[in-house]
């Protein structure tokens, strides 16, 4: 995990690209589901939980990982589609948490169902993985108040990059905004303190970007007076 | 930056194109060579036309080489086909000869450029053995798998496995056509290019001229089908599916507009079923364009109020995402690569049958400020998912992750 950044480092931006790879393991009732979440490597549960953000997939999902989404619209299981969907990977950095808590509740469900839920052939939960890779854009900035003009030029992925992969790699699973402004003595804790607020998990990474934009000029802009 | 790369940088945005120029910059100074079957007609040439000069303006030193067949090995082939996507067919010995054979042939003609290349992307079942016959490669070989895969007829899977198998890595449309290969497997879906001919937008002028030159009203409701003439296409499904609309919208008009592909040799006999399916009815348009009637298909699919595309299997089904960015909603078969495009009740609908299409077909006449709603909605989700820069962002960055790591974090400095 990477300490915080001290006050004089620059923040680098840098920007990332997913490629999604088949696993080749797939599932067709909660039981299989079960056995390859077991199994399966922790890429795919990263995959599926946020893999979505930076994937073909319609505006407002009304599930917000895959797993909740299929079944729910494979499987038919609404109860514990919305189980599924309450799970907030956020509070799990580590994949093999996240992981163990997925298991628990289909586990839960496979005990109180006394039927197996099926879908068809074509309906079948297939695992992908992917690999990131990350590049830097050689665009950094030294001073807090220039994120307010950094963040609207950001590409999507580049937030993806800050925002919700830093949460695998930083001390404190945080995003590296945070991780940066807290090398600066304190000075913005406040700042901090609403970045934490922000929920990633029902956004596009543009309404993403826009909510970052807003804080950070309301931020500085209540600051100036 | 060039002009070009500009003209994108308007539609999908700067930033875009920057990303593209990131991805770009570790893969400076290599070859890459890119081999199908035909230069024209299909989806694959298609993405070919556009995807070769825009890497090129990029920086990558890239070519395109088409195969060379005779009848018999383009028989073969679309027999491949057809078993990929599930039909039991049965190949005689002579063809698959004849298929190794024209592979062995143009691995004589193209072996210096293929074994040089740092990059070779092999394009669907046709030239796949073609790896075989470059024993002293020294690049990373990809095989493209175009076709709906997912459920292929396991006999002739197991005969074309032979080749892919010895590929450095695979690129599946969709996860559910991948099948168990002994390398990575991509999912990259395709795209189409907004700045293309058949893409760019035209004005009323044009539209009226074009589609009334062909016999068509255009102050009556066009129902529109654009495909080859395929049985998993299902023409013949839409001319039932228009007839069963018409009842209830007696002035409706049926276009199927269908191009050639040079290596496709069912067409004749699936058009010659429309035509019989069609009788004498006047307002059913068959139409057999040519290959480069990328303008006339921009036009029809403009100047339709319904889109179908009722395939009963499709790799991925370009149309429906050309029609999605002309903002038309589509009634699409629910199979293959249709369903990550039609979104139901968003961006279309997905049917299964020729009821289907024609009860969804008479909701959106019916309901027309919604007809414009999802439309729009059809053109915003291709923008940001299916659009040409999508699919060379994913196709640089595979290449990326190919020469520079097997972990599931590759950091470029």
């Amino acid at each position: 995990m990477a300490e915080p950044k001290k006050r004089h480092q620059a923040f680098e931006i840098k920007d990332c690209a997913l490629a999604a790879l088949a696993t080749g393991q797939r599932a067709q009732n909660l039981k299989e589901l079960r056995d390859r979440v077991r199994s399966v490597n922790p890429g795919s549960i990263y995959y599926h939980f946020w893999g979505g953000l930076l994937k073909p997939r319609f505006d407002d999902p009304e599930y917000n990982n895959d797993f909740a989404s299929w079944v729910r619209h494979a499987l038919h299981d609404k109860v514990l589609a919305d189980r599924l969907g309450m799970i907030d990977p956020t509070e799990y950095p580590d994949m093999q948490d996240l992981r163990r808590e997925l298991l628990d509740i289909i586990e839960e469900r496979l005990d109180e169902s006394e039927h197996l839920h099926w879908c068809g052939l074509d309906q079948q939960f297939y695992f992908i993985t992917s690999q990131i890779v990350v590049f830097n854009t050689r665009k950094y900035i030294k001073k807090a108040r220039e994120l307010v003009t950094m963040i609207p030029a950001m590409t999507a992925s580049s937030v993806f990059y800050h925002f919700i992969d830093a949460r695998r790699r930083t001390f404190g699973n945080i995003d590296d905004f945070r991780s940066w402004l807290y090398g600066f003595d304190g000075q913005y804790v406040g700042l901090c303190e609403r970045l934490s607020e922000v929920d990633p998990f029902f956004s596009t990474l543009t309404e993403l970007r826009q909510q970052l934009a807003d804080i950070f000029t309301l931020y500085f802009k209540e600051n100036d007076r | 930056m060039t002009a070009i790369l500009s003209k994108y940088a308007e539609i999908v945005g700067w930033d875009v194109i920057d990303q593209l120029h990131q991805l770009v910059d570790p893969l400076k100074g290599i070859k890459v060579v890119h081999v199908n079957s035909t230069k024209q007609g299909g989806g694959v040439a298609e993405i070919l036309n556009k995807l070769v000069p825009i890497k090129k303006e990029l920086g990558i030193d890239v070519s395109w080489e088409v195969i060379e067949g005779n009848a018999e090995f383009f028989k073969c082939t679309k027999n491949f086909h057809n078993a990929l996507q599930g039909n039991k067919v049965e190949i005689p010995h002579s063809l698959l000869k004849s298929y190794e054979e024209v592979n062995r042939q143009n691995a004589e003609r193209l072996r210096a450029r293929l074994e040089e290349a740092e990059f070779v992307f092999i394009h669907d079942p046709q030239p796949a053995p073609l790896l075989s016959y470059c024993p002293d490669r020294k690049g990373k070989w990809i095989w493209r798998c175009h076709i709906d895969a997912s459920r292929p007829y396991r006999a002739i899977w197991k005969y074309l496995s032979n080749f892919i198998t010895g590929y450095d890595a695979s690129i599946f449309s969709l996860a559910a056509f991948a099948q168990a290969l002994p390398h990575k497997e991509y999912l990259v879906p395709p795209s189409i290019d907004p700045l293309s001919e058949k893409n760019i937008d035209l004005d009323r002028q044009e539209i009226e001229a074009v589609v009334g030159g062909l016999g068509i009203d255009l102050d009556r409701q066009i129902m529109l089908q654009v495909s080859r003439f395929d049985t998993f296409k299902d023409p013949v499904g839409v001319i039932h599916a228009y007839r069963l609309t018409k009842k209830f919208v007696p002035s409706l008009q049926l276009i199927l507009a269908g191009g050639e592909a040079t290596d496709d040799p069912e067409s004749q006999t699936v058009l010659d079923e429309v035509r019989t399916a069609a009788g004498g009815d006047r307002d059913i348009h068959i139409l057999l364009l040519p290959a480069d009637a990328h303008r006339t298909i921009n036009a029809l699919q403009r100047a339709a109020d319904i889109v179908l595309q009722k395939s009963t299997r499709e790799g991925f089904g370009l149309t429906v995402t050309e029609a999605m960015w002309k903002g038309k909603p589509v009634i699409g078969g629910d199979t293959g690569g249709i369903r990550i495009q039609v979104v139901n009740h968003q961006t279309g609908f997905l049917v299964n049958t020729p009821e289907g299409a024609a009860l969804r077909t008479r909701y959106l006449l019916f309901h027309r400020d919604l007809l414009l709603e999802m439309g729009a909605k059809a053109r915003n989700f291709v923008r940001e998912n299916f659009l040409l820069t999508r699919h060379l962002r994913e196709y640089l960055t595979l290449m990326v992750s190919l020469l520079h790591g097997r972990g599931d974090r590759i950091e470029l400095d």
